[in-house]
């Protein structure tokens, strides 16, 4: 199929951002329009439209044609059991790194603990 | 200040991490390979602790890692086996649920790459296979995939050339 691979580079793009993850959420409980999305973010409409765009291109969200509103539609409600799967795995792995920096701090500043140079091989 | 771990889905079957830290490689190599400096951080959500943590840190030495639950005393784990051991630089493993009775598995691939004293971490988690992938993230993304093709074929169909 001509751009399959451009198609799934689009869904995986589109995915990898934590604030189009959340678009999703949200529209996984009903149509919005673009303030009604960026009301939550503290972000300004054109950088949630940026992310609209590309949520659209890659098939995930559809906009309606109330040509005022154009309200945005989740199209991807089977991508929402990984979208959840990969926001938990983020949080855990997010408090186990923050844990590392404090023990990181605490190693590095013993007295001829962590700071003791090896001989390089 | 830390900075916030980057995810992102380079393709269908991999989820890489990148995280940076104030410390020298050989300081964050220690804090994933000694059992005593994991434990004190590789926790898991808040109200685990990590029982188990077993390191045979060698090329086809296995690895087990289990958490308990404070508030429940459910546990869960993950074991594996070393495949590259390259200090202070990398370490790839396999990684598997604890228990499990299917071969669906992960490769983790873990790179340290050290600047000015601070190290950037890259994991890279590569399912063995869709159906891996699927059993452990969900279903949605193949079928998803499907629906998200299925409307961009609609929509070019659609668009006069």
């Amino acid at each position: 199929m001509r751009g399959s691979s451009n198609r799934l580079d689009a869904v995986f793009a589109a995915l990898a951002d934590p604030a189009r993850r959340a678009i999703l959420a949200r529209l996984a409980n009903g149509e919005a329009s673009v303030s009604e999305l960026a009301a939550p973010f503290d972000m300004s409409q054109p950088a949630i439209s940026k992310h609209l765009r590309v949520l659209e291109r890659a098939g995930l969200v559809s906009a309606g044609f109330d040509a005022q509103r154009r309200p945005r539609r989740l199209e991807g409600e089977a991508m929402l059991e990984p979208i959840e799967w990969l926001e938990r795995c983020r949080a855990v792995w997010e408090g186990n790194y923050r844990r590392l920096d404090a023990l990181l701090s605490k190693l590095q500043a013993q007295p001829g603990g962590a700071r003791r140079r090896r001989k390089k091989k | 200040m830390p900075e916030p771990l980057e995810v992102s889905l380079p393709n269908d079957l991999e989820v890489v991490v990148t995280r940076r830290f104030d410390a020298p490689r050989a300081v964050v190599w220690n804090c994933h390979t000694k059992p005593e400096l994991i434990q004190r951080w590789m926790l898991g959500p808040d109200g685990w602790t990590m029982p188990v943590c077993e390191m045979d840190l060698r090329v086809g030495g296995k690895f087990r890692w289990r958490w308990r639950s404070e508030t429940d005393g459910s546990e869960f784990g993950f074991v594996g086996e070393f495949r590259e051991i390259e200090k202070p630089a990398r370490i790839v493993h396999t990684e598997r649920v604890d228990g499990a009775d299917t071969d669906d598995e992960m490769i983790v691939t873990q790179t340290l790459v050290e600047r000015s004293g601070k190290t950037t971490l890259t994991v890279v988690m590569r399912f063995s296979s869709r159906q891996a992938r699927d059993a452990t993230v969900g279903t949605g993304m193949t079928t998803g995939m499907e629906a998200g093709y299925a409307r961009l074929d609609g929509m070019f169909a659609s668009e006069s050339v």
